[in-house]
């Protein structure tokens, strides 16, 4: 059923020529996977990806935590399309999951409500003096990803497969809610059969693990885990996800949300102090990767380069089974090699009792 | 139908998401916010579509309307076409609006998100930014954290050469211009004047509650305190 599926949701990604849109979180916590989609797409594809010094967030975090009008986002938005067409493109494409169903909500909303967007545009105009443009096509990084994953193949240094036995890795891939549960008809596969983390698992020679609670969030929640006192409910919602899919062995946890991918990976250190529970082998955590730093395995890219020192949960057990030949003393290097200490162990990776923190307090 | 109804309903997420809900409870049964809270977005559908402004108000003044996490997970799920999300959304913009959300705990909450996030944005023009993002605040964000934390600038210059500063690259500095435009932006669509609502109502609010106007205690009392005990 799955095959046949996700093929009746299908959308046009444009080939080449992107505007570039950056993300609050993937900038915060993976600004090595930001580097690394703009260097796999140049250097290693030899696409045209602009990368703007003059966009903002979109507010969208505001947004969903209701502190942000619509209206205002809305006008936001426009002035980010307008940037795009300033500088002589049309192919917009989102970093953030909850920004690219921004994107897509606004634009369907100008389509069926025309009179929010002449509003909008009236406000674009009176504040900053642009003017809205909409873009040709809107995709997600990840769609870019996926669009390009045959190409990214074909220069494959590292398969997703299992070194010592040649077994294709069990990855679980986990959709961010806000790239088609929104919109089903703008995610590849839509909302319940989503394609465009699996069909680079499967491009790359690994396994996609299917399991209980696949669909459900990842517990951001917005104001659930914003403000302190509500947190929870995201750390619970995690939780439910990894108990969910640990019996089935996974190697590794894949996301297209920068937010999933930072909670899935940080409420594994919190669950580990608070009750000493882990979920991967030998009373580890699961490393949690983004698709960038996932493609940049695969072509061959340094783990540090991409940033995989940032996880809460280390990947060095991953990067062993990928037979990834890797440097320990360079992983907490800064600029011009300088060692900057490392991090306090934590009971995520196996060092019980040594943490900083005693997060019951 | 009532004046609140009328309200509510002058928002398009509104109109969007408000169908002809038929009680099926698929959206309970999805949402990660039921499963956590005492709550059930089909309950509130049912309410809203009522259109009695004696529930809508008590909607507004309560608790419930703010368990919800906007993961969206109930939208493509209802058989109806009903988003019940949305209608939160409407429900807690009108809310603030209004002023009512100081009367309920997790209403209060908008506030210190409006001075986190709401700042951050006017100030930084991103949601979040790392010297923001305190360990001592984040203890869940554990040890790793704490290192990218004290070590910033070392960490970001690996993969970012314009960190805390102008031109391209993650973690730059948005230029005065863009900042204006900002700023601008949320003059003339009704951000600002949203963002002195919530610090307009909140003050009172706190004041009626003896604390000192809306200052810091107030802000970290209402950042911190669970109060799902008592709800």
């Amino acid at each position: 059923m799955r095959r046949t599926k996700w093929e009746e949701y299908q959308k046009d990604i444009a080939d080449d020529k992107y505007y570039y849109a950056r993300s609050c979180i993937r900038q915060n916590f993976f600004p090595g996977s930001e580097k690394a989609f703009l260097d796999i797409l140049r250097n290693d594809l030899g696409k045209d990806i602009f990368d703007d010094p003059l966009h903002t967030s979109c507010t969208g975090i505001g947004y969903h935590s209701d502190i942000v009008p619509f209206e205002t986002i809305m006008t936001v938005v426009a002035r980010q399309f307008a940037l795009m067409h300033e500088a002589g493109y049309e192919n917009f494409t989102s970093s953030c999951i909850t920004s690219f169903g921004i994107y897509t909500e606004i634009l369907n909303t100008w389509e069926e409500f025309p009179e929010t967007e002449e509003r909008t545009r009236e406000n674009l105009f009176k504040a900053t003096g642009r003017e809205l443009v909409k873009p040709k096509s809107l995709a997600h990084t990840s769609d870019v990803i996926f669009h390009l994953r045959k190409e990214i193949a074909e220069r494959m240094k590292r398969p997703l497969v299992n070194a010592l036995t040649g077994e294709p890795l069990r990855v679980v891939e986990h959709i961010g809610c806000h790239y088609a549960k929104i919109f089903p008809k703008s995610g590849i596969g839509g909302s319940e059969f989503p394609y465009v983390l699996a069909g680079m698992i499967e491009s790359w020679g690994g396994e996609v693990v299917d399991y209980p609670e696949r669909r459900h969030c990842c517990g951001f929640g917005f104001r659930n885990y914003l403000v302190q006192a509500n947190r929870g409910y995201s750390v619970a919602n995690s939780q439910k996800k990894l108990e969910s899919m640990a019996p089935y062995r996974p190697d590794f946890i894949v996301c297209n949300c920068p937010g999933c991918s930072m909670f899935l990976d940080k409420w594994q250190y919190t669950i580990a102090e608070m009750e000493g529970t882990t979920y991967g082998a030998h009373g580890h955590g699961i490393p949690v990767l983004t698709y960038e730093e996932m493609a940049g395995l695969v072509l061959g890219y340094d783990p540090w380069e991409l940033g995989m020192q940032m996880h809460a949960v280390d990947v060095e057990p991953l990067l062993e089974k990928m037979g990834v030949e890797y440097d320990p003393s360079t992983k907490y290097l800064g600029p011009k090699g300088k060692y900057i200490g490392k991090p306090a162990a934590a009971a995520v990776n196996c060092s019980a009792g040594v943490t900083l923190y005693d997060i019951k307090k | 139908m009532g004046k609140l109804f009328d309200k509510l309903y002058e928002d398009i997420r509104v109109r969007e998401g408000l169908k002809a809900c038929m009680n099926c409870g698929v959206c309970t049964a999805i949402c990660p916010a039921a499963e956590f809270y005492d709550y059930d977005p089909r309950q509130i559908i049912s309410a809203v579509q009522m259109r009695d402004d004696e529930t809508i108000e008590a909607l507004l003044r309560s608790e419930t309307i703010w368990y919800c996490g906007q993961c969206m997970s109930c939208r493509p799920r209802c058989p109806r076409g009903n988003t019940p999300g949305y209608i939160i959304q409407g429900l807690r913009t009108l809310s603030q609006r209004m002023g009512y959300f100081v009367e309920s705990a997790r209403g209060r909450q908008q506030l210190a998100l409006k001075r986190t996030i709401g700042e951050n944005i006017m100030k930084s023009g991103y949601c979040l930014v790392p010297r923001n993002i305190s360990p001592d605040l984040h203890p869940e964000q554990g040890t790793v954290w704490r290192w990218v934390f004290d070590n910033d600038k070392d960490i970001y210059a690996r993969f970012t050469p314009s960190y805390g500063r102008e031109g391209a690259g993650a973690l730059r500095r948005c230029s005065e211009a863009t900042m204006q435009e900002l700023h601008r932006i949320f003059e003339v669509s009704g951000g600002k004047e949203f963002f002195d609502d919530i610090e307009r109502y909140s003050e009172q609010k706190a004041r009626e509650m003896g604390y000192n106007g809306a200052d810091e205690n107030y802000m970290m009392d209402v950042f911190t305190q669970n109060t799902l005990a008592e709800e």
